[in-house]
């Protein structure tokens, strides 16, 4: 190992609990309710939502556009413009320390350091005018005492650790004078840069192919294991989610629906919502026959219903779906619970 | 449904970069390298390939937006002109925003001279109801719609004046599941009611397996697999087919745990490979590669499945 790599570690272990102490979450979301204000009203984007990753980690968070999955991750970071929106209650916690009350000068050691983010779109998260290199090392020399040229050399380290063949020249490249993959892989080395305890991946693989898709996953896991990074992937991906996560959160118009073990939640859904969202898939249909389509829309987030937010689309909604269901357990699956009246007795016989 | 629509015969498309002072190209970018397909009345016609693989070049050129450099497009239509209708990704961007939803669906008829307003509205109510749009909302405009809506709008564009073929350009990528599953059943039944022809182009293999009688697949701007979606799909002649198929992520599968390889990157066509495009990432490549390849029928004779790939019927690739 290099050394510029071990002092990097010597860093971050302050932060890091000790094994063998009962592990804190490295992200700790409780009962967050976060509206938007606007005119004549608010947008509720987030309806008690808890989230929690323990250390090293891989959770998925699946939704469709406005069930608040990126405005989850976005105030994770604390990215959203101070005065543009409103916590009504709750809580996010990193590793123990309330993220809601840090100033923005501890936010600003906090990002890139102890946690970091990759977005959908590695051209507009990349600057531009700058090279590939700077970009780098400007992030390692903000948050470590390393010099410019051991800067240098860790950014290289990381570069070939992203399987870039040549990173020397990569270095001194521009983003735009590189591929999709290869740009994302770029943006992947400036979030393990730090090795930070967690990373935020928001929708990272869905501007790529398939295939390339397929290797960034695969190097972001790898790069996880080594450094014991636990990930929060956000997608709407259920096919991306179940190869790559250990746990999954499925969001619906702000609040969670449905969490447990991937491999549960994938083979039993237990949620409507959940159930129709794999039931709507093509690869999960017989070729050419009806896909099961949820009927309705997403419902407007200034102008809820009350009541259990997917009522008026749900096929099961009966009596007690006028109260906002709380996430239940299911009787014979451990960590595997619904938000649902209807479901959470019944599917202990499905 | 065999009666076909439209050949594509040795399709090249080449685009000009970096001109220099006398205003000749000095570099070429080749979109298209010899595209043959013809297209049977009332199928689905599935195009798959990666980003830069020409899928959109190909469009293009078959609304003739783009007239190709070399090859040739011949229409079956006897009179007239030919009449092909897309449906692009994004419906946010393909619809004209300062139009009412009822002027926008029947444009086409209006480019054909229908101008009678009272019309042109009889007409968008029809199509309106056989895409599942209320007749009331023929008088908004598409920033009031949801997506899944919008593209229901672009949809009945296309349907506006019968067309012989329409181009479904990623139809569904830009749309929630939910939604998607709602687009592509009214696809399915539109295709049904007026025995349309679609061409489907797509990167996502599921709705192209869900939704094609044939499938071709692209690579480097030419087509190296082409036949039955079913047959294709189980037979995977091709290294590339085969490449790309196993990167699709399968649910309930999970990442293997083999090492990550170097991240394979699609060649650039500025300069085109000597002999078979696929050569450089081909884990089958052996002696004779060198050479170009053509597109060839398997087995011999038959025209159901072709394949560009000289290695096609080695022991290898059999049994699987």
């Amino acid at each position: 190992m290099m050394p510029a790599r071990q002092s990097d570690t010597m860093l971050n272990a302050a932060t890091t609990p000790p094994l063998g102490q009962a592990a804190v979450p490295v992200l700790d979301i409780d009962n967050l309710y976060l509206e938007f204000p606007v005119y004549k009203g608010a947008i509720r984007a987030l309806n008690g939502v808890s989230i929690q990753v323990m250390p090293g980690e891989i959770v998925g968070i699946v939704g469709e556009s406005g069930s608040g999955k990126s405005v989850t991750a976005m105030m994770s970071m604390r990215l959203i413009p101070e005065n543009s929106y409103r916590v009504r209650t709750g809580s996010i916690r990193k590793s123990g320390r309330n993220i809601l009350q840090a100033s923005e000068k501890e936010m600003r050691h906090i990002r890139g350091k102890d946690m970091a983010m990759i977005f959908q779109e590695p051209m507009t998260a990349l600057n531009p005018t700058m090279k590939v290199g700077r970009q780098i090392t400007d992030l390692i020399r903000r948050h470590t005492s390393l010099s410019a040229g051991q800067a240098r050399e860790h950014a290289i380290a990381l570069l070939r650790d992203m399987h870039i063949a040549d990173p020397v020249q990569i270095f001194d490249a521009y983003p735009f004078e590189l591929s999709g993959g290869m740009r994302q892989r770029i943006m992947i080395a400036l979030a393990f840069s730090c090795e930070p305890s967690l990373l935020i991946a928001d929708e990272p693989t869905t501007a790529l192919d398939v295939t390339v898709q397929k290797q960034v996953l695969m190097l972001l896991r790898e790069r996880a294991r080594k450094t014991g990074t636990a990930i929060l992937l956000i997608t709407h991906d259920m096919a991306v989610v179940s190869q790559f996560c250990e746990r999954v959160y499925v969001m619906y118009a702000g609040s969670v629906v449905e969490q447990g073990i991937t491999a549960q939640v994938i083979d039993r859904p237990a949620h409507p919502y959940t159930r129709g969202l794999l039931g709507g898939l093509p690869e999960n249909a017989e070729p050419g026959a009806p896909l099961q389509a949820i009927a309705g829309q997403v419902p407007n987030l200034a102008d809820l219903p009350g009541g259990c937010a997917f009522r008026n689309r749900c096929p099961l909604q009966g009596e007690p779906c006028s109260q906002i269901p709380p996430l239940m357990p299911l009787a014979d699956q451990p960590g595997h619970s619904v938000a649902c009246w209807m479901t959470a007795g019944e599917a202990a016989h499905v | 449904m065999s009666d076909t629509v439209l050949t594509l015969d040795n399709i090249h498309v080449r685009f000009p970069l970096n001109r220099n002072w006398r205003g000749h190209p000095r570099a070429w970018a080749h979109a298209l390298n010899g595209v043959d397909l013809t297209v049977r009345r009332g199928e689905t016609l599935g195009v798959v390939g990666e980003s830069g693989c020409g899928k959109t070049t190909l469009a293009q050129v078959l609304l003739s937006l783009q007239q190709p450099t070399q090859g040739q497009l011949r229409w079956s239509r006897q009179s007239g002109r030919p009449n092909v209708q897309i449906v692009f990704q994004d419906p946010q961007s393909s619809l004209d925003p300062r139009l009412p939803v009822w002027r926008i669906i029947t444009e086409p008829s209006y480019v054909k001279g229908q101008t009678a307003e009272a019309a042109m509205r009889a007409h968008a109510a029809r199509l309106a109801e056989q895409v599942g749009l209320a007749p009331q909302s023929l008088n908004r405009y598409p920033h009031e719609f949801s997506g899944g809506q919008r593209q229901r709008i672009a949809i009945a564009r296309a349907l506006a004046s019968s067309p012989d073929v329409i181009v479904l350009d990623e139809p569904t990528s830009a749309l929630d599941i939910s939604v998607q599953a709602q687009i592509i059943n009214l696809l399915f039944s539109l295709q049904r009611e007026h025995q349309l022809t679609y061409i489907l182009i797509s990167h996502n293999v599921s709705v192209i397996r869900h939704m094609s009688n044939r499938i071709a697949v692209m690579y480097l701007g030419q087509i190296v697999e082409l036949g039955e979606t079913a047959t294709v799909l189980a037979q995977r002649r091709h290294p590339y087919t085969r490449m790309l198929l196993d990167a699709v992520p399968v649910l309930g599968t999970p990442l293997p745990h083999t090492d990550v390889a170097a991240i394979p990157e699609l060649p650039g066509n500025r300069v085109l490979p000597q002999g078979c495009f696929f050569l450089d990432r081909c884990a089958y490549r052996m002696q004779g590669c060198g050479q170009r390849q053509s597109l060839t029928s398997v087995p011999a004779g038959a025209s159901a499945h072709c394949v560009r790939c000289h290695r096609f019927d080695h022991d290898e690739f059999d049994g699987k």
